[in-house]
């Protein structure tokens, strides 16, 4: 494997063998070795187009931790506010050296044009690319999921998940939906039509347009960020109107399953798509999610650099 | 295909080795035990109970993955990476014993120094190996061998232990690696 662009170039065997080299890594950090040498003399890039918080620091982390050398260059502040090209911003990185870039951009597609380019020669790792996918995302949701509810089984077969909200801009529900599914959970995708995707007839999913339908039934809520910046028309009446139908509040927290958990990938509108008192309930492990995107993100570093194609199983 | 221990050889040779950590270590208080996987981590095992029926007590036992401490990862395809279990007792300040079924290029051990190094600063580390075929090419030397192997560097070394393979035994075969 060379690139990680999205989550269909995975195989089912794949995807495990990466949660649970993400397991073994986990360990790590949480133990007293905080720092592996593993990517020692290797160059990776943060190329960041567009803002992220969250999964930018999370790499930075993974890949410090790896011992490799982290360069991290945002839009603002470099020349691609200045109107540089990603093939010319690409060149330049190819000339520096990079091992690996990883990439945030606005335009759908980006990631994949970086790789099929013959711009670098160094491996490239989708950080989100505009609506279409942000695996690595899916692959630390996948990872949370299988801790708290795998049972000790390496996928999630018969986990029932519930994705709530923006379906329609989320990169994240996208790379969710082939993942979870993928590795055998049932997904529910619960939004108001306007924020369904045309096409959605073909995904590996069932539709409900009601939350409190849905709620009793799952063993995982993942809630979606309303993406106010990418919205150019009217999705939905009001704020108020979409929180009273699909957000997540106290109420409703306390018809879900006992065990289940409420997840989202953050950022969060506290009041809008989760009441605050949900984001910091006992159910939720957003801030776990948080932490295992470094373990899951080292996994994947490792996977792509460490060697040559993905070998499974033993040694 | 020859066989160079049987299962009769290799728990003769686990238990002597046993007795002779015990001997060099002047008992068993401050012993930690880490068996590199995925043999080594059940060798590791073994000796652990060898040593509870010599001295009436375990001792605190591991495993120690060095897969991430690798020189040679860039010459090949990535490797899954296996469990490391360090003991809550630590290793700072113990006598660490490392157990590996064969003991060849020293590479692995070199890598488990690195790692040790990571977790903590050991009294003495110490290794034990079930078979030592030779070709070392880092000045690195076992102190318990179950049994010395002459090898030819075309020769592959298969160990095979009940616990994984079903049955006990290390044989010799001719054009491995």
């Amino acid at each position: 494997m060379r690139h990680l662009l999205s989550i269909s170039d995975l195989t089912k065997v794949e995807a495990i063998s990466i949660l649970d080299t993400a397991t073994e890594l986990s360990r790590v950090s949480d133990g007293a070795v905080k720092k592996l040498p593993t990517l020692r003399g290797r160059t990776i890039v943060n190329l960041f187009a567009e803002d992220s918080t969250r999964t930018r620091i999370s790499f930075e982390a993974a890949a410090k931790r790896l011992s490799a050398d982290v360069i991290n260059f945002s839009a603002k502040g470099s020349s691609l506010s200045k109107g540089e090209s990603l093939k010319d911003t690409a060149m330049t990185l190819q000339a520096m050296g990079a091992d690996a870039v990883v990439i945030r951009h606005s335009a759908s597609g980006a990631a994949q044009r970086l790789a099929d380019s013959q711009w670098m020669s160094g491996s490239v790792v989708n950080a989100g690319d505009g609506t279409h996918e942000h695996p690595s995302q899916a692959l630390l949701d996948a990872f949370t999921i299988r801790k708290h509810l795998g049972m000790g089984r390496s996928d999630l077969s018969g986990i029932n998940v519930a994705i709530v909200g923006d379906i329609l801009h989320s990169r994240v529900a996208r790379s969710n939906v082939l993942l979870l599914s993928m590795l055998g959970a049932k997904v529910t995708l619960v939004a108001p039509p306007t924020l369904l995707p045309v096409g959605i007839g073909n995904w590996p999913v069932t539709i409900s347009y009601d939350l409190d339908s849905v709620i009793p039934h799952v063993d995982v809520v993942m809630m979606l960020r309303v993406q106010q910046e990418r919205m150019s028309d009217l999705f939905f009446p009001n704020a108020r109107e979409y929180s009273r139908y699909f957000g997540l509040n106290a109420d409703r927290m306390a018809r879900m399953k006992s065990g289940a958990i409420v997840m989202h990938p953050g950022p969060m509108n506290r009041g809008l798509e989760i009441s605050a008192e949900v984001a910091d309930s006992a159910r939720s492990v957003i801030t776990e999610q948080v932490a295992n995107g470094v373990s899951v993100r080292m996994a994947i570093l490792y996977v792509l650099l460490a060697g040559g194609a993905l070998e499974v199983g033993g040694n | 295909m020859s066989v160079a221990l049987s299962a009769q050889e290799i728990t003769r040779a686990l238990t002597r080795i046993s007795h002779e950590i015990l001997e060099k270590n002047q008992g068993s208080s401050n012993i930690v035990l880490l068996g590199i996987p995925t043999r080594g981590a059940h060798l590791a095992t073994r000796i652990n109970s060898i040593i509870a029926t010599i001295e009436g007590a375990e001792v605190p036992t591991g495993t120690l993955d060095i897969t991430l401490f690798r020189d040679d990862l860039r010459m090949r395809p990535p490797r899954a990476i296996m469990s490391t279990k360090i003991p809550t007792s630590g290793i700072e300040g113990k006598d660490v014993i490392l157990v590996d079924d064969v003991l060849y290029s020293g590479r692995t051990i070199r890598a488990a120094l690195d790692a040790l190094g990571e977790i903590g600063r050991p009294r003495t580390v110490q290794l034990a190996s079930l078979v030592d075929r030779g070709h070392r090419e880092l000045p690195i030397k076992a102190d318990f061998v179950g049994k010395n192997l002459p090898t030819a560097k075309t020769q592959s070394v298969k160990v095979f232990l009940s616990e994984i393979d079903g049955r006990d035994e290390v044989t010799i075969e001719e054009g491995g690696e």
